[in-house]
C-alpha cells in the first residue's frame, strides 16, 4: 500500500508538473509594456513554488513508502516534535513569501498610482449587457458629457453610452465598438459601466480591470506589438457574459491617425 | 470546568420522534447533519456534472434536463456554488463530526445547550430546503454566481432567476447565518465550560481546536453576511440603494441611486475569506488526529499546530481584500491585502511541515482513514501553492477570474475539505454505528477519487494561465479559448469518473452501516476520548462515569510502555509537554 502510494502521488505530481515545464498551453504573447514584468514575476513564483510542490509531493509519497509499517521496522521515534526546526522552516518561508511578494508590487504600482503622462491617447471603454463599447474624445481632447437618461443600448453607439450631443466637447467624441489603439504610445483609460459589473479583460495586452457601475476607473497602459487581441470579460455579468466579446487593433501611429480621422469624417 | 457538566444532562428519550427528528442528543444532531450534508453534496455534484457536460458539449440536449441555455448553466454554477459551501463543506465538518465527536472527546455528556444544539440543525434544514425551492419557482434559481455580486444580484431585470428565485437564495443563506450563529455560540461555550477534569486546553485533540476556532470564526463572520443579505434584500424588495448606484438595465433606468456594489464585496468577503478556513480547519484537525493515529507517533510539534491554526483564524479576518484587486478598490490597500495574504501562507506551510514530521519515522499503517489524511495533505499542498500566485496583485491581472482560481479554490477548500471528510467518515463510522467499512472498497474509492480530482482540477490552472475566463457557459464565442476545449474535454471525461466512483464510497456506507462487521470500542487503537467509551457511546456518552484526563492527546510509541499507545485516561505517563 505504501508503494502503491508512492507510485500514485510521484506520477501525480510528476504528470502535473511536466505541463507547467512543457508550457503546453501558456500565457499569451504579451504585446504590452507590463508584459516583461508579469511574465518574469510569474516565472519566478513558478520555480519556487514548483520546488516547494515538487519537495513536499515527492517526500510525502517516499515516507509514505519508507515509513510503512512491517516487522522489521525499528520502533518510532518518540518525539513532540522540534522547536527549531519550526522556528528555522518559519523564518524561510516568512521571508519567501513576503520578499517575493514586494518585488511585485511595482508593476501593479505604475499602472495605477501614477496618473497617465500628458500627451496619452485617452480611450473610455463602457461595459453593458452584453458589448463593449470604446470612446475617443476626438481633436479638443475632451469627452463630451453623457447622461443616464439618454442610454439606449438597443439603438448602439452613441446612444448606448448616453452621449448629451447638445454638449459641444460631444460633437467630435467617436463611439465604436471596436478598439484601436497606436502602438508604442501610453494609453489613458476611461473605465465604466453602465448596468452590473464587468471586467476588461485582454490576455495579450496583461491586462485587467472591473468595469463597476457609478466608477470611472483610470488605468494605463502600453501596447508594444502591432496585432489583434481578443478581450474577454473577467466579472460574471449575466446570461451573455460567454459572448460579450471585443477586440483591439494594435496599429501603427500612422493607421491608428487615419482610422479616427474617418471615423470623424463618417460622423460629421 | 467539570462541575456544570451534570447540569446539562437529560434523561434519554424514549420515544421515536424525540429520539430521532426532534432529537437533544448531540450524537443524533451530528448524525443528522451528516446526512443533510451526504445529501446535499450529492445535489452538488450533480449539478457540477450538468456544468461539466454543458461545457464540453454545448448544444447537447440531455436526458431529463434537456437542453441547457446559458442562463441554465449560471444558475447551476450559482447553485452548485452555494449548496457546496453552505450545506457540505460548513455543514458535515462541524454540524457533523463536530456536533458528534466535540463533547466526547472533551469528556462531556451533551453539548452546553442541546436545544439550541437541535434548533440550529433544524434551522439548517429549512434553508437547505428553501435554498433548493429557488429551482421551482418562476424563472428558476438565480445567476448571480455564488458571490452574488450587485448590481447584478440586486436588480430583477438583470437577468433570469434574478426575481423570486434570487430572493429566495438570499433568504435561505440569511436562515443559514442565523442557524451558524447558534452552532458556533454552543461549540465555543462546550469547549471552554465542558472539559472533564484534566483536558486542559493543552490537552485537547488538535480536532477539538479546529471545531473551536472554526466556532470563533462563524461568529464573527456569519453576522456579517447575515446583515449583508439583509440590505441586499432591502435594496431588491424596498427601494434602498445600498449597493446600487445610479443604473441602466435593459434600456430601462433603475430608481437606485448612489450605492456602492464595492459595499457588497467589503461585506461579503469579510464573511467569504474566513469562511475558507471554516471549510478547511476542521479538515487539518481530523488530518493531524489520523496521521499521529496511524504514524504510531505522537504529532509533530503539537503546539506549533495550535498555534499555526490560531494565527490562521486571526489573520483570515484581515485577508478578505485579495479578492477584489482588480475590483477598482484602492490600490493602497491591496498592498496591505497581499502582505497579509502571503503571511497566512507561513502558519498553512508550518501545519505542512509538521504533518510530514508526524509521518517521518513512524510505524504507518495504510487503513483508509490515513490515505485520505494522506491525500489531505497532497491536496493542500497542491492547492495552497497557487496560493501565493493569487495573492500578488501584479499576477492577479492574468490570473484574477480565470479556471486558475476555480482550480486553486476547488483543490484547497473543496477536495482537501472532501478529503478531510472522507477520512473522518472512514475513520469515525465505527465508532458513530458500531460498524467498520469496508476496506477493500474504501481503498478502491481513495484511488479513484485522488487521481479523479487531480485530474479534474489541476488542468484548470492550464486554462486559467492561457486565459480562460471562469463562469462562462460555453467556450464558443472568444477564439483563444476555442483552442483550450480538448482541456475541458478532459475535465469533462475525469469528472464522470470521479463522480461515478462516488456511488462505491455510499453503498459502502449504507452496506457498513447495517451489515459490516462488528466494530471493536477501539478499532484503531487510538488515544482520544471517544475510544474510551463503548461502541457505538451511550446516551450520555460514558455511561454515568465521567472521564479524568491525565495524558495529552498523542501518546504512541511511548517507550517503556506496555503497549504503543498510552490513552487520555490512562495515568500520567509522568513526561512534561
Amino acid at each position: 500500500m505504501g508503494l502503491a502510494l508512492l507510485v500514485v502521488i510521484w506520477l501525480i505530481t510528476l504528470a502535473s508538473t511536466y505541463f507547467f515545464v512543457a508550457k503546453t498551453w501558456w500565457l499569451p504573447v504579451g504585446a504590452s509594456a507590463a508584459t516583461k514584468f508579469i511574465d518574469g514575476q510569474f516565472a519566478l513564483t513558478f520555480i519556487l513554488m514548483g520546488i516547494i510542490f515538487l519537495a513536499a509531493q515527492l517526500s510525502l509519497g517516499y515516507f509514505s513508502w519508507r515509513y510503512r509499517e512491517r516487522p522489521s521496522a525499528p520502533p518510532v521515534s518518540y518525539s513532540h516534535g522540534n522547536v527549531k526546526l519550526e522556528i528555522i522552516w518559519t523564518v524561510l518561508t516568512t521571508i519567501l513569501f513576503v520578499g517575493l511578494n514586494l518585488m511585485g508590487s511595482n508593476v501593479w504600482a505604475s499602472e495605477r498610482f501614477d496618473p497617465a503622462p500628458p500627451g496619452s491617447v485617452q480611450v473610455e471603454v463602457t461595459g453593458m449587457q452584453f458589448a463593449w463599447y470604446f470612446r475617443y474624445p476626438g481633436p479638443d481632447g475632451k469627452y463630451g458629457a453623457t447622461s443616464v437618461k439618454l442610454m439606449d443600448p438597443s439603438a448602439g453607439g452613441e446612444a448606448a453610452v448616453g452621449l448629451n450631443t447638445s454638449d459641444p466637447a460631444s460633437k467630435d467624441d467617436v463611439v465604436t465598438g471596436t478598439m484601436y489603439l497606436p502602438v508604442n504610445r501610453e494609453v489613458d483609460l476611461s473605465i465604466r459601466s453602465v448596468d452590473v459589473i464587468h471586467s476588461f479583460f485582454v490576455p495579450s495586452l496583461r491586462f485587467k480591470q472591473d468595469a463597476v457601475p457609478g466608477l470611472d476607473i483610470h488605468m494605463h497602459i502600453t501596447p508594444t506589438q502591432i496585432g489583434e487581441y481578443e478581450i474577454a470579460c473577467a466579472e460574471l455579468c449575466g446570461l451573455g457574459h460567454y459572448k460579450i466579446h471585443g477586440m483591439v487593433h494594435v496599429v501603427s501611429q500612422e493607421d491608428f491617425d487615419k482610422w479616427l480621422a474617418a471615423r470623424e469624417a463618417e460622423k460629421q | 470546568m467539570a462541575t456544570s457538566a451534570t447540569t446539562h444532562a437529560h434523561a434519554a428519550p424514549q420515544g421515536f420522534i424525540r429520539k430521532y427528528i426532534f432529537s437533544l442528543d448531540h450524537k443524533v444532531i451530528g448524525i443528522q447533519y451528516f446526512f443533510l450534508a451526504l445529501t446535499a453534496v450529492w445535489v452538488g455534484m450533480f449539478l457540477s456534472l450538468l456544468m461539466r457536460l454543458h461545457l464540453y458539449w454545448p448544444n447537447a440536449v440531455l436526458p431529463l434536463v434537456g437542453e441547457i441555455k446559458p442562463e441554465t448553466y449560471l444558475s447551476l454554477l450559482t447553485m452548485h456554488g452555494t449548496i457546496m459551501i453552505f450545506f457540505v463543506l460548513t455543514t458535515a465538518p462541524q454540524g457533523g463530526f463536530g456536533n458528534y465527536f466535540l463533547p466526547i472527546q472533551i469528556g462531556a455528556p451533551d453539548m452546553a445547550f442541546p436545544v439550541l444544539n437541535m434548533l440550529s440543525f433544524w434551522t439548517t434544514f429549512v434553508a437547505f430546503v428553501v435554498m433548493l425551492s429557488a429551482f421551482f419557482v418562476t424563472g428558476g434559481a438565480p445567476l448571480h454566481g455564488w458571490t452574488g455580486y450587485p448590481p447584478l444580484s440586486a436588480v430583477q431585470q438583470a437577468g433570469p432567476g434574478e426575481g423570486l428565485g434570487a430572493d429566495l437564495w438570499i433568504g435561505s443563506i440569511a436562515i443559514f447565518c442565523i442557524a451558524s450563529l447558534m452552532g458556533a455560540l454552543n461549540f465555543l461555550t462546550t469547549t471552554l465550560d465542558m472539559r472533564a477534569k484534566g483536558m486542559t486546553l493543552m490537552r485537547m485533540p488538535l480536532t477539538c481546536w479546529s471545531w473551536f476556532i472554526t466556532a470563533i470564526l462563524g461568529l464573527l463572520a456569519f453576522g456579517v453576511l447575515l446583515s449583508a443579505g439583509i440590505l441586499l434584500l432591502m435594496d431588491r424588495n424596498l427601494g434602498t440603494s445600498f449597493y446600487v448606484p445610479l443604473v441602466v438595465v435593459n434600456g430601462q433606468i433603475m430608481g437606485h441611486k448612489g450605492g456602492s456594489p464595492l459595499l457588497w464585496q467589503h461585506l461579503f468577503w469579510f464573511f467569504g475569506h474566513p469562511e475558507v478556513y471554516i471549510a478547511i480547519l476542521p479538515g487539518m484537525g481530523v488530518t493531524s488526529q489520523i496521521l499521529s493515529t496511524f504514524s504510531r507517533k505522537p504529532i509533530f510539534g503539537y503546539k506549533a499546530m495550535v498555534y499555526a491554526m490560531l494565527a490562521i483564524g486571526f489573520l483570515g479576518f484581515m485577508v478578505w481584500g485579495h479578492h477584489m484587486f482588480m475590483s477598482g478598490m484602492s490600490p493602497y490597500s491591496a498592498f496591505a491585502f497581499s502582505i497579509l495574504t502571503m503571511c497566512i501562507g507561513v502558519p498553512s506551510a508550518i501545519k505542512t511541515f509538521n504533518w510530514l514530521g508526524t509521518m517521518l519515522h513512524g510505524r504507518i499503517r495504510f487503513k483508509t482513514p490515513m490515505l485520505y489524511a494522506i491525500g489531505f495533505v497532497s491536496l493542500f499542498v497542491s492547492g495552497g501553492l497557487s496560493g501565493p500566485f493569487l495573492a500578488q496583485p501584479v499576477l492577479d491581472i492574468q490570473l484574477h477570474d480565470t479556471y486558475f482560481v476555480v482550480g486553486h479554490f476547488h483543490l484547497i477548500m473543496g477536495v482537501a475539505a472532501i478529503f478531510g471528510m472522507f477520512a473522518a467518515t472512514y475513520y469515525w463510522v465505527p465508532k458513530m454505528f458500531g460498524r467498520m467499512m469496508n476496506e477493500f472498497w474504501g481503498r478502491v474509492h481513495f484511488f479513484i477519487t485522488l487521481i479523479g480530482t487531480y485530474a479534474i482540477f489541476m488542468p484548470m490552472h492550464y486554462l486559467g494561465i492561457a486565459g480562460g475566463t471562469r463562469r462562462y457557459s460555453q467556450y464558443t464565442e472568444v477564439a483563444y479559448m476555442q483552442k483550450l476545449m480538448p482541456i475541458h474535454g478532459f475535465m469533462t471525461y475525469a469528472a464522470i469518473i470521479t463522480i461515478a466512483a462516488q456511488f462505491i464510497f455510499v453503498i459502502n456506507l449504507f452496506w457498513s452501516i447495517f451489515k459490516g462487521p462488528k466494530a471493536s470500542d477501539n478499532p484503531w487503537e487510538a488515544t482520544t476520548l471517544e475510544w474510551t467509551t463503548a461502541t457505538p457511546p451511550p446516551h450520555d456518552n460514558f455511561g454515568g462515569v465521567t472521564p479524568v484526563v491525565h495524558n495529552g492527546p498523542y501518546e504512541y510509541g511511548v517507550p517503556g510502555a506496555a503497549r504503543d499507545y498510552v490513552m487520555q485516561t490512562d495515568p500520567a505517563i509522568g513526561a512534561a509537554h
